[in-house]
């Protein structure tokens, strides 16, 4: 299948899966919400170039925006995390080695450690982010902190379950894809 | 004017990055104030249809609880027919008609519209339901929106067959209520900690609140018909700082699992409006 339309198919099925099953789950805590759909923009192509990169995360969150009735709110921590990405992977993978082999950033490819790094640090930023600018009108800061820990503990654990789940074969590039 | 250039393309990716934070924000900012955008309302009709498959899935599983609720409003409704009372011999018969006006000068201000719930979010800070009915059917901006426990609402956007409702459970949703008991009015809110409970702020110090106490909807709203039922009483906040009391209140209307509810179109709003939003000219 060609990166690009396993990369479409993973759209509408990060979408449908956020808005139809996590959205709908019954706030266990207030603290948390689970929030899966940013895993689509952790796992693009490392070979896409930055532009392209932030105009799909902006589309992507802005999709989502439209099912939740709140345009733009998610769509901005998606744009800012696919801004953060290129600088984060340049510190957390050998170059030579990784991103001329492999296709995109996963456990395999870049080993366990460095990818739980990116993906947790993406996900802080991720959800810092969002409960920001969802809260600019009122909040206290205890509530505001327990909330934004709360979320990136569950999403990480989702995540973690997610890569347990669909092993994505750690793809080699080469000549003739 | 070379350099500029230069500067341009060398940040490039960061001036876009910029470009699309700023339109996102500006989104969002102008999303709680204008929904009529061509756009905003096309974007409705798509998610809407998506919505309206996912939500015939849906709608099996509750059919029993759903069927609850109608049979206990429809007991409630057919205690209310006139035939269940007994009039005084004063021979006079009472007729109920739908007619817009009646001989006695009565005029109907208040019309429900039954409605479906195709969409429906609780787990955001911002949270919209979206009903199958639109402009084609009768829809406008403003209209309350209730479920057969308690209201749930008011309409924000119109599309032809969709509508948008902000919920009770909207950072911004504001709605005029009071309690039954001594008509002590004040504002429902809702603080985005749990959908169970909202705030009823602004109640004055004189009122006499007790836990379990009632809280229906007052006169002052333009859309909601008054004594439309909200909740109970479940805490008392009193800040020492203020004349008013901060109650938390426990909503009647289950916001997880609701499947109708009604529109309330009420006819006279246009000319209520525009009377309290013009500033009078009288100092």
């Amino acid at each position: 299948m060609s990166s690009l339309l396993k990369n479409i198919i993973r759209f509408v099925l990060f979408i449908v899966f956020q808005v139809f099953i996590l959205n709908e789950v019954p706030p266990l805590h207030r603290f948390i919400v689970p929030y899966l759909y940013f895993l689509y923009i952790l796992w693009l192509p490392f070979k896409l170039n930055r532009f392209a990169l932030l105009v799909i995360s902006f589309i992507f969150g802005l999709t989502l925006d439209y099912f939740t009735g709140t345009p733009g709110l998610h769509a901005a921590p998606c744009t800012l995390i696919a801004y953060l990405r290129p600088f984060l992977l340049n510190l957390l993978i050998p170059q030579e080695t990784t991103e001329q082999s492999y296709v995109e950033p996963g456990p395999k490819s870049m080993g366990w450690a460095p990818y739980g790094l990116y993906i947790g640090i993406l996900t802080f930023i991720h959800h810092f982010y969002l409960v920001l600018i969802e809260w600019l009108q009122f909040g206290n800061l205890i509530y505001f902190i327990g909330k934004v820990l709360g979320t990136t503990a569950i999403s990480l654990l989702m995540i973690f379950i997610v890569e347990l789940l669909f092993t994505r074969i750690g793809r080699y590039r080469s000549n003739t894809a | 004017m070379k350099n500029i250039f230069l500067f341009i393309r060398q940040y490039f990716t960061f001036l876009s990055f910029l470009l699309l934070q700023v339109l996102a924000i500006v989104m969002l900012g102008n999303a709680s104030k204008t929904h009529q955008s061509f756009f905003a309302s096309a974007a409705n009709e798509v998610t809407g249809s998506f919505d309206t498959r996912y939500s015939h899935l849906r709608s099996y599983f509750g059919l029993q609880e759903t069927n609850r609720l109608l049979a206990e409003e429809n007991a409630r409704l057919r205690n209310l027919l006139p035939a269940n009372f007994l009039s005084p011999n004063t021979g006079k018969k009472y007729v109920i008609d739908s007619l817009i006006k009646d001989s006695l000068g009565h005029v109907r201000k208040f019309t429900f519209l039954p409605a479906k719930v195709v969409g429906n979010t609780y787990t955001l800070q911002a949270n919209f339901l979206m009903l199958e009915r639109g402009t084609a059917q009768g829809v406008t901006k403003g209209m309350a929106v209730t479920g057969p426990e308690g209201i749930v609402g008011v309409v924000v956007e119109v599309s032809a067959n969709y509508c948008r409702v902000m919920s009770l459970l909207h950072r911004n949703s504001k709605v005029s209520a009071m309690l039954k008991k001594d008509n002590s009015s004040g504002t429902i809110e809702w603080d985005g900690i749990d959908p169970s409970y909202l705030l009823l702020k602004n109640v004055t110090k004189g009122a006499k609140v007790s836990k379990g106490d009632t809280v229906v909807t007052s006169n002052y709203s333009a859309n909601f018909p008054p004594h439309l039922m909200i909740g109970t009483v479940a805490a008392i906040a009193s800040e020492s700082s203020s004349n008013f009391y901060t109650l938390k209140i426990k909503t009647t209307t289950n916001f997880y699992n609701i499947q109708y509810v009604y529109l309330i179109e009420n006819t006279r709003y246009t000319e209520q409006v525009q009377l309290e939003t013009n500033p009078s000219k009288i100092p």
